[in-house]
């Protein structure tokens, strides 16, 4: 059996999505990394929202949480809090994470609670059929942005690290093995990891901006990649457009779960 | 602590601080909230004495971030709560149909203010009753409650949490401003003496367990997470298997049985109190702070010798039907004073099926209604012309 075999509910296969998705191998880099830390897969909950990345839980052998659009952070946020012991991540996209799921994003970092959130980034909303997202770049075209959109995209691993996050990271589908250090890093980080995983549409974004087929796509995301040490020496008109990754945050800071456990024996709680 | 706080001592408190004991005489230890009036000092309380008994408060972002928490909190098997007042119950909507889909048990209060909208954050109101059925989206059950005193409040919110577990269901407290403020001298059970039901858990086989498993009571055993079961939870059409699925036959199976859990065990849910009903020509419908004032008026009238009497639901969802086509049956009129224009006089009279005359007693300018407002419709039936 391979490690992947491990954590699969094959029998849940085929997986609706596409294709050429780049879901598949940020998928695949998450279960490296839990094979590699070792987690006991009844202690592992994996929470999701709605879109296509969210269907990921689905189809691991852990204990799954598929919920509503853009409150997965919410729903793992209670899940953590009653019962710390276990390892909650969170598969999220660029929509469910930061339009309508953007206040938990920003208060979960916040409070810097053990969580683990991998946000499938393909900047847009894929299962509905294409409509523009928060990190849908300027002048592409979406569904509902047909003569290309009029927003800009923006840094949402920068949001993160701005609101408290103690692990914060940006990979991509096309370096998977860095995406899996990451990953592994994230998991490991008692406090709240983002892994921001850019993973390509090939269906929805890539033929509507006429990007060509999944392999094209995945190169333009190589060649439009710097890593963050190389982008700190470029100007901003050269990083225009490009996708800075790397490990942006990486700090020991007080997690929620612990600060309320001190503080239940502080008020007296001996159990 | 506790103990000396649920003693059989003559205490004053106010309905919301008897909720937040009555949480946790049932076994309360997550509650996640957010502020809003007249409901706050519910999530104030908890966030003093939760930390103390080995329990999580948190005050989320918001109100749905609150739902959210209380659900995830109730899988990993705490049993979990939360407060709010009619914008945060609007808000909770969405989430309060998932937690009715994936059959999670959870206690959701909402203390009852003036609306629509904004509407009068300091005053009462009974307008969230409707809402409370309907109020998310789909086929789907609910339960409510509506306690009418602080001592019913505390009662009332144990019976909450027993009916989340039993029945794997959210469950609304629905107070109004009223009955949340209001101080009163109760005197309150003994923990140890507070009976509690908790969640039927597995009885198979790991491998044999399914999360929706359709048994003779409807009701599947549930498992928590990190128990070993390591099953899947989804709002989308699901199977027993608890996976999603587009198959005509288990779309009908589980909605089927999902709409008719509560209604299979109605006889153990709905809960009705009469007052001086066995005479009665004359008919009163009252919940919540209402039903204090018409209590008093049966009295006035009783003294006049007025033949009238009260049925007071303390469950109002699902709806005390079969009992109030028995009073329809009995009496002329049933006068339905509410806080509202008439939510549940409508449900009065299709219940009854329109066999007595149902009389509206509408107050909304959250001020509670007068006892003589509705001892004057009681005389104008008993006695026209007068």
């Amino acid at each position: 059996m391979n490690v992947y075999e491990k954590y699969l509910r094959k029998n849940k296969f085929p997986l609706i999505w596409c294709a050429g998705c780049g879901h598949g191998i940020v998928l695949k880099a998450i279960l490296r990394a839990i094979d590699r830390i070792g987690l006991e897969k009844d202690k592992v909950v994996v929470v999701s929202g709605i879109g296509c990345s969210s269907r990921a839980p689905g189809y691991l052998d852990f204990n799954t949480l598929h919920t509503t659009h853009g409150r997965a952070i919410a729903f793992a946020t209670g899940v953590k809090i009653a019962k710390p012991e276990l390892t909650v991540i969170i598969i999220t996209g660029d929509g469910d994470a930061t339009a309508i799921g953007g206040n938990h994003y920003i208060h979960a970092a916040r409070r810097n609670i053990d969580l683990s959130v991998i946000i499938f980034n393909n900047n847009i909303y894929g299962m509905t059929g294409g409509q523009v997202s928060p990190t849908t770049p300027h002048g592409k075209k979406a569904s509902t942005a047909p003569y290309g959109s009029t927003e800009h995209s923006f840094n949402i691993s920068g949001l993160a690290e701005a609101a408290g996050a103690s692990f914060v990271a940006r990979g991509t589908a096309y370096d998977a093995i860095q995406l899996d250090r990451m990953i592994e890093k994230a998991i490991r980080n008692k406090g709240f990891s983002v892994v921001e995983a850019i993973s390509p549409c090939p269906t929805a974004f890539g033929r509507r901006n006429r990007i060509g087929n999944p392999v094209e796509l995945l190169k333009w995301v190589k060649d439009n990649s710097v890593n963050v040490n190389k982008a700190r020496q470029l100007s901003p008109e050269e990083l225009e457009g490009k996708i800075v990754t790397g490990i942006f945050m990486n700090e020991q800071k007080p997690e929620y779960t612990e600060e309320y456990a001190e503080l239940r024996r502080r008020v007296g709680f001996t159990g | 602590m506790m103990e000396q706080q649920a003693k059989s001592k003559i205490q004053m408190m106010s309905g919301n601080e008897a909720c937040a004991l009555g949480a946790i005489a049932a076994g309360l230890r997550f509650f996640a909230g957010y502020p809003i009036t007249p409901s706050s000092e519910i999530a104030e309380e908890l966030a003093r004495l939760l930390p103390r008994i080995g329990g999580s408060f948190i005050q989320m972002e918001d109100e749905i971030a609150s739902m959210g928490a209380v659900i995830g909190a109730s899988l990993a098997g705490k049993k979990a709560m939360t407060a709010t007042s009619g914008p945060g119950f609007s808000l909770k909507q969405e989430n309060i149909g998932y937690a009715a889909m994936a059959e999670v048990p959870c206690v959701i209060v909402n203390v009852m203010r003036g609306g629509p909208s904004t509407g009068l954050p300091t005053l009462p109101s009974q307008s969230d009753v409707m809402q409370a059925r309907w109020g998310t989206h789909g086929d789907h059950p609910i339960v409510a409650v509506v306690p009418n005193s602080v001592r019913e409040t505390f009662d009332l919110t144990v019976h909450a949490f027993n009916l989340a577990e039993k029945f794997r269901t959210p469950v609304v407290i629905l107070m109004d401003e009223i009955i949340g403020h209001i101080n009163e001298k109760v005197s309150l059970p003994e923990v140890t003496e507070v009976q509690v039901i908790d969640r039927e858990r597995p009885n198979v086989p790991i491998d044999q367990f399914l999360p929706y498993q359709f048994t003779d009571s409807l009701i599947p055993p549930m498992a928590s997470f990190g128990e070993g079961f390591r099953f899947h939870v989804t709002g989308l059409c699901h199977d027993e298997t608890g996976f999603p699925t587009n198959n005509s036959k288990e779309i009908v199976k589980l909605l089927t049985r999902l709409n008719q859990k509560l209604e299979f065990h109605r006889d153990e849910i709905i809960q009705v109190e009469s007052n001086y009903l066995e005479d009665a020509q004359i008919g009163i419908f009252a919940y919540g702070s209402a039903s204090r004032s018409a209590k008093r008026a049966v009295f006035l009238a009783r003294e006049r010798g007025i033949p009238v009497g009260m049925l007071r639901p303390r469950v109002l969802w699902p709806f005390p039907d079969q009992e109030v086509l028995a009073l329809a049956e009995q009496v002329s009129h049933i006068i339905v004073p509410e806080l509202n224009l008439g939510q549940i006089a409508q449900q009065v009279e299709w219940a009854g099926r329109f066999k007595a005359e149902v009389i509206r007693v509408n107050r909304i300018d959250g001020e509670p209604i007068r006892p003589e407002d509705i001892l004057e419709q009681i005389v104008a039936i008993y006695q026209p012309g007068n």
